[in-house]
Formats: C-alpha cells, structure tokens, sequence
C-alpha cells in the first residue's frame, strides 16, 4: 500500500533527527537539574518559550542572528538563575512535590506575562539570510537551517561533555549527583553548584527556544506542546541521565517521524506507548539508576 | 370631579407627555445580550475583533436611542475557550445579570455548550462562529440561529473555487479536530465530485505546529495543490516550513479561511499568492456601499480596520436590535418568529437571510489571494479579491440532509 523508498524513508530519518536534537537539548538540561537537585522544573517549557520570546526582541534590536543565539540564552540563564537563588532555594529540605508546584506555578506566569509584554497573536522569526535556503541532500531538499539546529545541538552537547568531564566544576556536579552528603562533608559548597548547574540547565532551554523560533513561530503555548514530550524523553531514558536524555531524545525525534510518515493518526500516541513499554521492562528508564528518583 | 383635582391630574398628564422620550426610556430597564466569547486562549485575536464589532454596534443603537426606547447593554465574558466555562457564564449570565438575549462563542465546541445552556433557559441565541452541528439537528432549536459560515460551505465553496483555477490534483493536511476534521471531509467529498483526485490527507495535533515529517512524503505525491487546514497559531509555521522545504514552489496552496490579523503578522513574503476564502474582508468597502460604511465607523473607532470576525459581532448585536423591534418584544420566542418572518436583513456587505428550518444564515463569500510585498498597500491592504460565491443553499446540505423534516 505504500511506495516506499529508500529516499523516503531517509528523508524522514532525516527530518526525525531535527525533532529529535531540539528535545535532546531541552531534555538534558531538565535531566541535568534533575539528577542533581531532584528538583523536576516544570517551568521548563515556558522557559523555552520565553527563550524565544526574547530572541524576537534581540533580533529586533540587534539585527544579529548571530548575537541574539548568544544572548537570549544568557538572559534565560540568568533569569534561571534568579528563580533558583529567591524562589526554589527556599524549599531545600522540602517534599520534591513543592519545588514541582511552584515552577508549575511558575510557568503559568510566564505563559500569561508573555502574552502581556508581547501580545496574545503569535510572532514569527525568520532565520538568518545564510541559512535560509535548501541543500539538495541527493534524496531531497532540506532547509539549511535544520542542518544548522543539529549541528548546533552536536556542539553544545560536545561541550557539555567536556564541561562535566573534564573541568573540576564538572566532577563536582558529577559527585553530586551521586552523593551530594559526601560531597558536602568534603568541604564543597553544593549551593553554588546547584545555582550554577540550575541556570545551565535552563539557559540550554533558552537555547532551544531560540532555535525552534525561526521553525515553529513564536507563541505563548508553545513551551506547554513540547514540555510532555521532554518528560516523556527523561523518563524513557532515565531520569537524571545525560546519556539517556540525548539517547531517548533522538529516539523520541525519530519515532515520531517514522510514524508520521506510516499511520499519522498514530503519532501522537506511538510516544507514550513506547513510554509505558519502557517503564515495564526498565522501570527506571533505559540509562537510569533505581533508586534516584525516591 | 372637582376643580383642583382636574387641573391636578391634568397637569400630571401633561407633564408626562411632554416628557422627551428618551427620558421615559431611561426610566425603564435596559434590554441585556449577553456575549460569552474566548478572550483569553490560542483565538483571542480573533475574539478581540468578534468583540470590537459588537462594540461598535452597541454603541451605533444606543447613539440612536437603544430599541423601543430602551438602552441596550451588552455583556462581555471570558469563556476562556472552554465549553464548561463557556455553559458556566452563560448560565451566569442569564440567571444572575438578567440576559434577554445570548450572542457569542467562538469555537465550536464552546459554541454547543452555550447553546444547552439558551435552550434549556428558552433565550435565543445568535451564534456566530463555525460549526456545522450548532444549525442541525439534535442540536440546535428554533431558537438557535447561526450567522457565521460553517465547514460546509466554507470548503465546498472553495473546492468549486480551487477545481476551477488552482488544481486538479489536492493534498490536505489539516488539524485533528473537529473544524479540521469536517473541512477535510468536505473539501475531499466535492473535490472528486467534480473530477479531481485527492492524492493523500495528513492529519496533525492542532497547536503543535512541527510539520516537517509530513512534508516529504507530500512532496514525493507531486501534487498541483494543497489545502492547509491549519488554523491560529499553526497557520504561519505551516507555510513557512512549506517554504523552506521547498513545497510552496513546486505547489499552489489554499486554505479554508483567511484572517487578516494572521497574515499581516506572517507578511506578505510568507502568504503571498496563498489563497483563502472569507466572508468579510475590509477591501470590500471599495466596491460594496455598506461596507464602506461599517469599515469607515469601525477604523475611526478603533483605529484600525476589521478582520472578518468582527462583522459577526456587529451583525449578531443588529440583528437582536431588529428581532425586538419587529416583535415589540423581549420574548425569545416571538423575536425568533419575526426573525424567521422577514428573514432578509443587510448590516454591513449587502443582503442576507436566514433559512426557516434551521435559522441558518445564508450570505455571500468571497475568495482571496494574498498580495506580493510589493503589491501589498499601506500596512494592511494585503488581499486581492479574486473570486465572490454568491449566497447559494447548493453550498449548504439540504434541510432534510439536517434533520428536519
């Protein structure tokens, strides 16, 4: 019943790959801040939107693509930053189930400032003159500009890794992650690390708010669409698991456009079974570590 | 009688008539529509433009001294897009605020909640966004009226539009809900009914505008045309992505509705030559007298000129105005009667009417095009007028076809 062709079929392992490097993104920082902090930010998704938000505005005072990609996740870092330091702070030592409320609390502020500050219709942000074309890839025609997300989200998540192995920041977030109360007995002040990793984490949502920008327009709802997704992502590949985050993202992204292009009606749906068939099998996710969660 | 008490009584009768009438109106209550609509959600633009509308309705009949005599004052409440929220202010609204009459909704889900609640408290209701259901049967009543186009029209106008001149072979991508679902169905049904081929239809999450894994394999299919059935906020990501993939190029697009407010904030660059159709659209006053009128009182009370929802509004607020005025009467019943009794009304772009089954407003709509950028004129003269499909019951399915007998 379907012609299908090895173009057409790597066409859409193709596009899977772009879906799948924006959630990989937003997934590692959601896992990052997870596995040290316990801490599940529910505001991450508005995050991301506002990463876009502000990138619209930069780019209209800017006139830089390239100055607002660096930029606009520096305002949202630092804007993590800020909510880390006055807000979850104060619940150390609380049930996980307040920091959850209060970033749930969170997001739906931003979603509503948004649209005071910015309007309740929807922006659209065109990508940069250099990116704006297609390539011919042999089997199809891609947008420059989703080679560019992928290569972007390659780079960030190389630099992520030599971050966390290779400076002493990141051998503390790694001790910290396995046992923050040695770490702590050691002489480490977890506190600035936690504000550290919390404003990485969403800075890198940020990020992909100002990638997905010039793909998907810019609206106030859009960080409540793809915040279940990045659940879905961290679940699947373990929570507090940076491996499984960028495994399961991919993962995700590729799932999604391979049945896209089968059964479309089936699309949204594919994403939780695969969750619930990897809850059943690995209860804590395919790179998690029991126990981390509790 | 004696002498004192004639003059007496005589001078109270004198001073009552020679009252202004306008002063014994004040003195009576004034006549109340209630006006839920989604002022919060992913349609408020448009809900703001329905709202400017009725506004300037409001205002046009109280300036000529409310109806009968009496004021008229309408009521704004945020159903926030929710068909719970929506049947909750209208209840609100007729028990607590005294409602006469309930104009209003903006989806169509929300629009058949509404419309539980106006049948079950024996109000009339004006409903003025898309749907098919609200004017058919179970769920509409005699006084359940329905002013806006709904799915039906709207697509097989625009299949006899598009099979004429812009393709021959479609493809339809559209948003999996209800709205999308019906114009998908109707687009594809007339379309093959007038020798075209429907050569595939994608269907997609509403609100979730991420369309590149359905892009290939449209391409692949080649066809002359697509019809995007991609509503609010998914409307510019849809045509944009469409670009950068280069599908735009190899193929004419259209879609079931053109909103100014979208397409001015996408711009001419993203829509050009996308075709649409409306049943209302500002470039309609450079040759239509009434709507000239209705656009120059709208742009110098808001300062800037209508998108298509906006007459709507208007129109649902006139037309109450005249139902009460042609019944003398409050009474919903008696209103809907004078109503479906000269049934040929004319607000702001000419004649319309309603059918006596099922109070379906039957008017003219129009096909658009999108300008070049550099065609475009001013800030917000972005469409070409390129097709009118008079008001037509062909368009609409038959009386029977909805249930009545």
């Amino acid at each position: 019943m379907f012609d299908i062709t090895f173009a057409a079929l790597a066409a859409q392992v193709f596009t899977g790959l772009v879906l799948g490097g924006i959630l990989v993104l937003m997934a590692v920082g959601l896992s990052l801040i997870f596995g040290l902090m316990t801490v599940v930010n529910f505001s991450h998704g508005a995050l991301y939107m506002l990463g876009a938000y502000v990138a619209f505005t930069f780019l209209g005072l800017t006139k830089s693509f390239w100055l607002t990609l660096i930029l606009a996740p520096l305002v949202v870092g630092t804007l993590g930053l800020l909510i880390q330091r006055f807000l979850i702070r104060r619940l150390y030592g609380r049930s996980p189930d307040d920091p959850l409320l209060l970033t749930f609390g969170l997001s739906l502020v931003l979603v509503e400032s948004v649209k005071v500050v910015w309007g309740k219709v929807g922006l659209t942000v065109d990508p940069p003159r250099d990116l704006a074309g297609a390539v011919n890839l042999g089997f199809m025609n891609f947008p420059v500009y989703r080679l560019f997300v992928v290569a972007v989200t390659a780079v960030v998540l190389i630099g992520l890794w030599l971050f966390l192995e290779k400076t002493n920041v990141g051998l503390i977030i790694r001790a910290g992650t396995r046992d923050p109360l040695m770490v702590r007995a050691l002489g480490v002040d977890l506190g600035r690390i936690w504000l550290l990793v919390f404003g990485l984490g969403v800075g890198l949502a940020g990020l992909a708010g100002v990638l997905a920008g010039p793909m998907r327009g810019v609206y106030a709802e859009m960080g409540v669409e793809i915040i279940i997704e990045c659940f879905v992502v961290v679940v699947v590949g373990g929570m507090g698991s940076l491996p499984g985050a960028i495994v399961a993202g991919l993962l995700i992204g590729e799932i999604v456009s391979l049945t896209t292009f089968f059964a479309p009606k089936l699309a949204e749906i594919v994403v939780f079974l695969v969750m619930a068939a990897v809850l059943l099998i690995r209860p804590s996710g395919l790179f998690g570590e029991a126990g981390l969660a509790e | 009688m004696d002498r004192r008490s004639f003059l007496a009584t005589g001078a109270a009768a004198a001073a009552t008539l020679s009252f202004p009438a306008i002063l014994r109106a004040q003195s009576r209550d004034p006549i109340r529509i209630g006006f839920p609509l989604p002022l919060t959600g992913t349609f408020a633009a448009i809900a703001a433009d329905l709202q400017r509308g009725a506004q300037l309705a409001h205002e046009e009949i109280n300036a000529k001294g409310g109806i009968m005599g009496r004021k008229l004052e309408v009521l704004f409440r945020d159903d926030q897009l929710k068909p719970a929220v929506g049947a909750q202010r209208t209840k609100e609204l007729i028990e607590n605020d005294k409602a006469d009459f309930i104009v209003g909704g903006l989806a169509a889900h929300v629009q058949m909640a509404i419309n539980e609640q106006t049948k079950a408290a024996k109000k009339l209701y004006i409903s003025v966004s898309q749907s098919d259901e609200i004017s058919a049967k179970p769920d509409t009543s005699p006084l359940t009226f329905h002013e806006a186009l709904n799915p039906t029209i709207t697509s097989r106008a625009m299949a006899q539009f598009g099979m004429q001149n812009i393709g021959k072979k479609w493809w339809i991508v559209y948003a999996d809900y209800a709205w999308g679902k019906q114009n998908n169905a109707v687009f594809a049904e007339r379309v093959q009914k007038l020798g075209g081929t429907i050569l595939g239809s994608t269907p997609y999450p509403l609100g979730k505008p991420e369309f590149s894994a359905h892009l290939p394999k449209i391409q692949a299919a080649k066809p002359d045309a697509i019809l995007a059935v991609t509503p609010g906020a998914d409307n510019v990501p849809f045509l944009k992505q469409a670009i950068s993939f280069g599908l735009k190029k190899e193929a004419k697009i259209a879609q079931p509705l053109h909103f100014l407010f979208y397409t001015k904030e996408g711009g001419a660059e993203v829509f050009q030559d996308i075709y649409g159709a409306t049943h209302f659209c500002h470039e309609l006053a450079e040759t239509i007298p009434e709507a000239k009128k209705f656009v120059e009182a709208f742009q110098k009370k808001f300062n800037q000129p209508p998108d298509a929802y906006s007459t709507y509004g208007y129109s649902g607020i006139k037309e109450i105005a005249r139902g009460v005025e042609l019944a003398k009467s409050t009474d919903s019943d008696q209103v809907a009667n004078a109503l479906r009794k000269n049934r040929e009304y004319n607000h702001y772009k000419g004649k319309q009417y309603w059918r006596a089954c099922d109070n379906k407003a039957f008017q003219d709509l129009w096909i658009l095009r999108v300008r070049s950028p550099q065609q475009v004129k001013g800030e917000w003269g972005l469409f070409d007028v390129v097709g009118k499909v008079a008001a037509n019951e062909e368009l609409e399915r038959t009386c029977a076809e909805k249930g009545f007998a």
